[in-house]
């Protein structure tokens, strides 16, 4: 029986055989359980890579930000500066060079740099313009001193040492406040930048429930043949969550690459204004633009993470969705 | 035709019923009763029809025996096990081990012919390697070896009907539950079908028929369980 088929007739050329001829090699085998070209996948893939790119776009943000206060910050905590002021009745070179050798006492103070008079007034010149005569303003004379690498002097021993010798007109200046407004604020900032990288990756996974959920809904029927050719509920959330993870690879790939295209734009960008004034400026509040590899990582991490969760997240709403 | 198929309804020796219901009542939700006090037993190798107006729940009846409802009264018992707060994993493994062709084919659009009919293997997680030449063989039975590559929206009623079959038959079923196989089919193909089913009935398989073509019933000398107004009868 069953010699129901299409009597076609074999070419000649093709001797008739009872063993089962080859397959063709272009029979497809195994094509995806849950059917994937649909709209809903593409603006998935689009949602998803559009949160990628935005959650990589503050990371390297943040990135930025925690690498050039870092930049600046090593910079800043490698000097110390002592003022000194000139008081009616003293003779404020002697004081400056009391200020200095008491400096160079200290062990671990590699370097230090005396302002001479004209130096620090043309400090001034920003504010004042050039052109004036300042000898008869109480300029205040500066001594830089440039901290030995991984040495740890003792400042406090060398602010109560200028106390002593030089009472109310020798101050030393360590930069404490201002590094600690500077990295509290470069802290917010890399905190924000995670707190937005997780709500737009909470965001990706909130909009893969619901794309799940839809998807399930789209296609009960195939979940019910499923079903009853005896696939059990794992197997079901495997193929789900294959179809998905693949969506979301898609959507990572896409949102991660266009960040780092857009960094390097940005790199390049900045490049060229670096020869105006303005570029100087923001190259030193922002440093180099450079994302460096940790900010590369991170946004490649991002693009991984939006998929790994977008598989998981399918998983776990198919099976609760069939239980 | 008339062919004598296995009827017997008295279990032989200690084999359990595949299918056995006891004192069954259905109904969905708040509504009337599809079926009220059914009671009857599907034998090992037994051949049997199920047939009755349309609307008398030979459908819910089918759903039931596949546990994909479960009854509102009664006991319903599939190969000896007793499917009330049945575990997700046994009642995997009881369906894995029937065949079902629906009444509208239910095969997936969007997968081939031959990927329509591989499925119950593939979902035990087999390598496509070890049952390709099985589906093939099932394929070129079943007159389909030159249509493997076509998806389903493509194929003839006839030959949707004939991949629905392959697919319940492909894992071998100790159980086939058929709902109206043959009521797209011209009566030619109809019969070359049932001819199938009686086949596979005597490699040992469970077979029920859900239809109410009496032609096609008078051509099997086989038990029937009619259903009417919720109520079932066994003329032998």
């Amino acid at each position: 029986m069953a010699e129901t088929a299409s009597p076609r007739v074999s070419p000649p050329s093709v001797p008739p055989q009872r063993v089962p001829a080859p397959l063709p090699s272009t029979l497809r085998r195994n094509a995806p359980l849950v059917p994937t070209d649909s709209q809903a996948s593409r603006a998935l893939a689009a949602v998803i890579a559009i949160l990628t790119f935005l959650a990589a776009l503050c990371a390297g943000a943040a990135e930025i930000v925690a690498s050039s206060a870092d930049q600046w910050q090593g910079a800043v905590a490698q000097e110390v500066t002592i003022q000194v002021r000139p008081s009616p009745g003293r003779d404020i070179d002697a004081d400056v060079g009391r200020a200095e050798s008491l400096a160079k006492a200290v062990p671990g103070i590699a370097k230090t740099r005396v302002f001479t008079k004209a130096e620090a007034e043309r400090l001034l010149e920003p504010w004042l313009g050039s052109g004036l005569d300042l000898s008869d303003l109480p300029v205040p004379r500066l001594v830089t001193l440039t901290l030995a690498e991984a040495a740890t002097p003792d400042l406090k021993q060398l602010r109560t040492n200028l106390a002593e010798a030089l009472p109310g007109v020798a101050s030393l200046d360590d930069h404490a406040l201002w590094l600690r407004r500077l990295s509290t604020m470069a802290n917010t900032f890399v905190g924000v930048g995670i707190g937005i990288v997780a709500l737009v990756l909470i965001a990706t996974g909130l909009a893969v429930v619901f794309a799940t959920r839809g998807a399930m809904a789209g296609n009960r029927e195939v979940v019910e043949v499923l079903h009853f050719v005896g696939a059990n509920d794992d197997f079901i959330a495997r193929a789900f969550q294959r179809r998905f993870f693949g969506l979301g690879l898609r959507g990572g790939i896409i949102g991660s690459g266009a960040a780092l295209v857009a960094f390097a734009l940005a790199g390049l960008v900045a490049r060229n204004w670096r020869s105006g004034p303005a570029g100087e400026e923001i190259e030193a509040l922002f440093g180099a633009f450079h994302i460096g590899w940790r900010g590369y990582a991170s946004v490649l991490l991002i693009g991984v993470i939006a998929s790994v969760v977008t598989g998981i997240v399918s998983r776990l709403t198919v099976r609760r969705f069939l239980a | 035709m008339a062919d004598r198929v296995n009827t017997d309804s008295l279990l032989s020796g200690t084999e359990e019923p595949v299918v056995q219901f006891e004192s069954v009542g259905m109904r969905y939700g708040l509504g009337p009763e599809v079926l009220s006090d059914v009671s009857f037993q599907i034998a090992p190798r037994s051949f049997q029809f199920l047939t009755g107006p349309s609307g008398a729940g030979k459908t819910t009846l089918l759903r039931l025996i596949l546990l994909s409802v479960r009854p509102t009264r009664g006991l319903v018992s599939v190969f000896g096990e007793e499917v009330s707060g049945i575990s997700s994993e046994a009642l995997t493994g009881l369906r894995r081990r029937m065949g079902v062709v629906f009444q509208d084919f239910r095969l997936l659009d969007h997968l081939t012919t031959y990927e329509n009919v591989a499925l119950p293997l593939r979902v035990q997680g087999r390598a496509e390697t070890s049952y390709r030449a099985e589906v093939v063989e099932l394929l070129r039975w079943v007159g389909l070896g030159e249509r493997m590559h076509v998806l389903p929206p493509l194929l003839s009623g006839g030959e949707k009907q004939r991949a629905a079959i392959a697919r319940a038959l492909i894992a071998r079923p100790e159980l086939l539950l058929a709902d109206e196989p043959t009521g797209n089919v011209d009566p030619g193909l109809g019969r070359r079908l049932l001819r199938l089913f009686i086949e596979l009935n005597r490699l040992g398989t469970s077979v029920l028929i859900a239809t109410h073509d009496f032609a096609l019933m008078d051509l099997v000398d086989a038990r029937r369980l009619v259903l009417g107004e919720g109520r079932l009868r066994v003329d032998a």
